[in-house]
């Protein structure tokens, strides 16, 4: 097996996931390159955020949900015995749909992170460091001890980029980090996402097949099968210019061209 | 190994510590959980534990000799146990008795009563909790035996259906709640009377038909602090308004039920207007709960086809909140049941042998249990504690009743 | 131009006004019952104020009182003509301090337990018996207080330490009273911090632990302090267990294991006798009243701002 190839970050293999008896994901194997931009993409309800949950295990928060198969990290099963999720999910952050920021100050929103993960180094160059990286410092950085619900969405979001960068992952997942926000604020987001990938892998789930085309390297589609069990999987998984180009699925081809969902 | 820069420092590996704090605090965390619940058991084992127990009786009359022809006490005809006690007391206390309800009135079981308790006379010298009869029966057997050789030994619930049907006395083995519960339904009828509609109209009016304005919000203020005010302040209110102002009323003057010289506002009208002022404002933010549940949808239906407003609540707006309404409305009353400070105050009676009525002195569940606990004498604390059951039951087969009227009626919308 | 569309033929009654308003007198005649029923509460609070406030002018206006020695005087005897509150008041504060370090860590620490650890299984069975524990009547805490609490605490502490009636007999079960009421609002309170935070929080990689108490719990915190203000007022205005429990007689100590009378117990045990109307006794009882009345609605009036607060940051 290729697990070991060190170009991948996580590869997935026969990855299933239910919640209680409802099997959501099914079937799904891939694998996703070091800094480069992995985008999920597919009709709403097809399992892109569930998949995407999945590869921190960020899943099992949900009651009655579980795996089945491996997620392999850096060559590691994440759902082997004695995994610890915490671990886990320091190792591979996450950014969410709507901007969920701390009601704490914005320093606190990144130091927070980095302090329980026993952070020892001088903590305003990291927060200051975050910031840079989440193109953020400049807007914020006289007032870094207001709370970081008073910023707005877009700041709000990249303030949850910069303290998910702050404990220093090697994977970021995204979901739909830019769904809530006006279009310039997506844009910055989408030029963040092009600076980031020189030192974070990046995994984004978007219905916006416009933002996959323009910032992923790679594209997997996801669809519900069609055996009637509402299950999804990826149905196609290549580079970008190849998926929205030359598909060689049917379904793909009339998905990226606007003929479905 | 890692792609990602760690330019800024080392991160300590903490984990193993961290999860021994996580399951340090969880352990904390379940165990205070645990604590409310193991109290909540040793007060019901407290209870049940006094309600159950060996008692160490003296008779003045042994019960044995008044028996006729062989047939016991308990059994003798009606007419045997009127002449036992014409016998026993004196004419006057004989005639008072006939004067309060006359004999050929009085049940078998009541003139039975009568004799036990003022010829048998049975006097309480010690008593034993469950526990204790139970693991040092064989002690307290031979400390009955040393200490009170005429005395017999018995063990005795102190919860019976005798405990229920008889009224008060002044000795604990024939003392009883009826009166008590008696008291208790009366008052509770007259909260629910005024509490009810009140309490209803107040949350239509607030969810269906007030603006947003200075006054309705100042009603909505008012009744979230009056749901906090102590209860004993509401006894206190109580005793001014209708207890002292409304005497006339209260007191049943006003409808020539009693002499007004006589007359005073310490009644059982007085106590359930109390209670109803206490509950009112809970009785109205439940409702408002259960108004604010129905949806919109319903009453876009209703006034899209040419319903009034009235008619819209009327026909579909409280059918479908009614069973939160009610379920509401039962936890309240209950809170009221069990409400003794402000009866205490509006000036509940304690030695009451008679059934009451709306306008007579009264006496309720709460009340009789607060009395018997201050009593110094160890034997009217198993009464309480007998009365504490019979409280505790009627409370909770009214939560269950709340219960299953949720889960029953509840509408998913 | 009105259009009839209304008539015999079609089974309504015949309608000449077209659509104009008219008048519906019914209507009007509800709306003004259930007015009248809105507005009802407001009499409530008016009574209270008016008949407390009338009868405690009565009570200071009365020459044997003194406003001065009212609130700092040391001594409550009435038929000697000493009318200091303070023995009143600091049993009433210690008894309700005792009852809070119970209620506040414990009551905490079960809302921690219920809304972030236990499954739903276990917490559809454990809140509903917190729940019961809160509706049983505080007559039978009173009984718990003094037919169990008190011989147990006499048993550990010596029967000549702790007095058969006692402020810390009173206090804990008061505190055990009010944990279910804690627990219940702060449990309220941590459900509704939003799910996306403790998600942040996990995305990070915290334990539960930490999403617990550094994010959850600092986010709830103004729910939290509304719940322990009310639980403080709610400690004020207990009255059966102190009756019961505490004692019957004014008494400035501080000893936890002595007997003294709180307020709400003095109100008890001077209308239990036969209080006749006009006399001080009667008079003081509403002064007591009023005093109790102020304080209790200031800390719900102050725990009502704060959820309100509260809320606007999460809606
Ligand atoms: N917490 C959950 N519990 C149960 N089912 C869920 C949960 N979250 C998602 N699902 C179900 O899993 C399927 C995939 O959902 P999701 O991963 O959110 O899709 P997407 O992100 O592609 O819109 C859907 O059918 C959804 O109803
Ligand atoms: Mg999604």
């Amino acid at each position: 097996m290729d697990t070991l190839d060190n170009r991948y970050v996580i590869q997935a293999r026969n990855l299933g996931i239910y919640y209680g008896d409802f099997k959501a994901v099914t079937d799904v194997n891939m694998d996703i390159e070091r800094n480069k931009i992995t985008a999920i993409i597919g009709p709403s309800g097809c399992g892109k955020s569930t998949l995407l949950r999945a590869f921190n295990r960020m899943n099992e928060l949900v009651p009655g949900a579980r795996a089945e198969g491996q997620v392999f990290f850096d060559g590691e099963d994440l759902y082997a015995k004695g995994v610890d999720p915490v671990e886990v999910r320091h190792r591979i952050g996450m950014v969410f749909q709507k901007p969920n920021p701390f009601p704490k100050s914005i320093y606190e929103n990144i130091a927070w992170g980095a302090r329980i993960h026993g952070f020892r180094g001088n903590m305003d160059k990291l927060v200051e460091h975050s910031l840079r990286q989440a193109a953020l410092w400049d807007e914020v950085k006289d007032i870094l001890h207001r709370s970081g619900l008073a910023l707005s969405g877009g700041q709000q979001q990249r303030l949850c980029i910069a303290r998910a960068i702050a404990v220093q992952p090697e994977v970021i997942l995204m979901d739909e980090p830019a769904s809530a926000l006006d279009p310039i604020a997506t844009l910055k987001i989408e030029e963040l996402m092009q600076d980031l990938k020189k030192d974070y892998t990046i995994v984004i789930v978007t219905h916006n097949m416009q933002q996959a085309a323009r910032v992923s390297d790679y594209t997997a589609m996801m669809m519900l099968v069609n055996d009637g069990s509402r299950a999804g999987t990826v149905i196609e998984f290549g580079e970008t210019t190849k998926i929205f180009t030359r598909p060689s699925d049917k379904r793909t081809e009339d998905y990226v061209t606007g003929r479905f969902g | 190994m890692s792609a990602s820069p760690a330019p800024l420092g080392p991160f300590q590996d903490n984990l193993p510590r961290r999860h021994r704090l996580g399951a340090v605090w969880q352990w904390i965390f379940f165990a205070a959980t645990i604590i409310g619940i193991f109290v909540l058991s040793a007060l019901l084992l407290d209870i049940l534990n006094e309600s159950f127990g060996y008692v160490a009786l003296e008779a003045r009359v042994d019960p044995d000799t008044l028996a006729v022809d062989g047939v016991p006490l308990e059994d003798l005809p009606k007419e045997e146990l009127i002449r036992i006690l014409q016998d026993s007391l004196s004419a006057s206390a004989f005639n008072k008795l006939n004067d309060e309800k006359p004999f050929e009135e009085r049940s078998q079981a009541n003139v039975y009563d009568l004799v036990i308790e003022r010829v048998v006379k049975y006097k309480v010298l010690e008593t034993w909790s469950l526990w204790e009869s139970l693991i040092h029966s064989d002690e307290i057997r031979a400390q009955a035996a040393e200490e009170f050789p005429q005395a017999e030994l018995r063990f005795v619930s102190w919860l019976t259906v005798e405990t229920i049907r008889r009224p008060q006395s002044s000795e604990a083995v024939n003392a009883g709640v009826r009166t008590a519960i008696l008291g208790s339904l009366w008052t509770i009828a007259i909260t629910i009377l005024v509490a009810f509609p009140l309490g209803v109209g107040a949350a239509i009016y607030l969810e269906e038909y007030a603006r947003d304005d200075w006054l309705n919000r100042l009603i909505r203020t008012n009744i979230n602090n009056l749901a906090g005010v102590p209860s004993i302040i509401y006894g206190i209110l109580g005793l001014a308004i209708f207890v002292r102002a409304l005497e006339r009323l209260t007191s049943g003057a006003v409808f020539g039920l009693v002499n007004p010289t006589t007359a005073n506002g310490r009644t059982i009208l007085s106590a359930g207007l109390t209670l109803a002022l206490l509950i009112l404002p809970l009785i109205i933010i439940n409702a408002q709960e259960a108004i604010r549940a129905v949806p919109q949808s319903l009453r876009k239906a209703s006034l899209g086809i040419g319903a009034t407003k009235w008619q819209t609540i009327w026909a579909h707006v409280l059918p479908n909140a009614l069973p939160g309404i009610l379920t509401g409305t039962i936890l309240a009353v209950s809170r009221a049941i069990g409400e003794t400070a402000p009866l205490v105050v509006v000036g509940a009676s304690t030695a009451i042998s008679f059934d009451p009525n709306l306008f007579s002195r009264f006496t309720t569940l709460p009340i009789q249990i607060y009395q018997w606990t201050s009593r110094p004498q160890g034997e009217w604390r198993h009464l309480a504690a007998a009365a504490i059951l019979i409280l505790l039951t009627l409370l909770l087969s009214l939560n269950a009743t709340a219960i299953v009227l949720r889960n029953r009626y509840t509408k998913r919308f | 131009m009105t259009k009839k569309y209304n008539g015999e033929a079609s089974g309504y009654p015949l309608r000449e006004e077209g659509l104009r308003k008219r008048p519906r007198a019914g209507e009007i005649l509800i709306q003004s019952i259930l007015f009248f029923a809105g507005f009802f509460s407001i009499f409530t609070t008016l009574g209270i104020v008016y008949e407390l406030g009338k009868e405690a002018l009565l009570f200071f206006r009365t020459p044997e009182v003194k406003l001065w020695d009212f609130l700092t005087g040391t001594a409550w005897q009435p038929h000697i003509n000493q009318f200091g509150i303070l023995p009143l008041v600091t049993s009433t504060f210690i008894t309700s301090a005792i009852a809070m370090t119970i209620a506040i860590p414990l009551g905490l620490a079960a809302a921690v337990y219920l809304s972030e650890y236990a499954t739903e299984k276990v917490r559809k069975t454990l809140k509903p018996i917190l729940e019961i524990l809160a509706g049983i009547p505080t007559i039978v805490y009173g009984y718990f207080a003094l037919m169990f609490v008190t011989p147990l605490l006499r048993s550990i502490f010596g029967r000549d330490v702790v007095e058969i009636y006692n402020m810390a007999s009173g206090g804990l079960v008061m505190g055990i009273l009010i944990l279910p009421l804690v627990a219940s609002m702060s449990e309220d309170a941590l459900n509704a911090v939003p799910l996306a935070l403790r998600e942040a929080a996990y995305g990070l990689g915290a334990t539960k632990l930490e999403v617990a108490l550094k994010v959850v719990f600092p986010a709830a915190l103004s729910g939290i302090a509304a719940a322990i203000i009310v639980g403080v007022s709610r400690a004020i205005g207990e009255t059966m267990i102190v009756a019961v429990a505490v004692g019957a007689g004014p008494n400035f100590t501080f000893n936890p294991f002595r007997g003294a009378e709180t307020m709400t117990g003095h109100i008890v045990r001077m209308s239990g006798g036969d209080l006749s109307y006009d006399s001080i006794d009667y008079n003081s009882i509403f002064a007591i009243g009023l005093m109790l009345f102020f304080i209790t609605l200031t800390l719900n009036i102050i725990s009502q701002r704060i959820v309100q607060r509260f809320r606007e940051v999460y809606e």
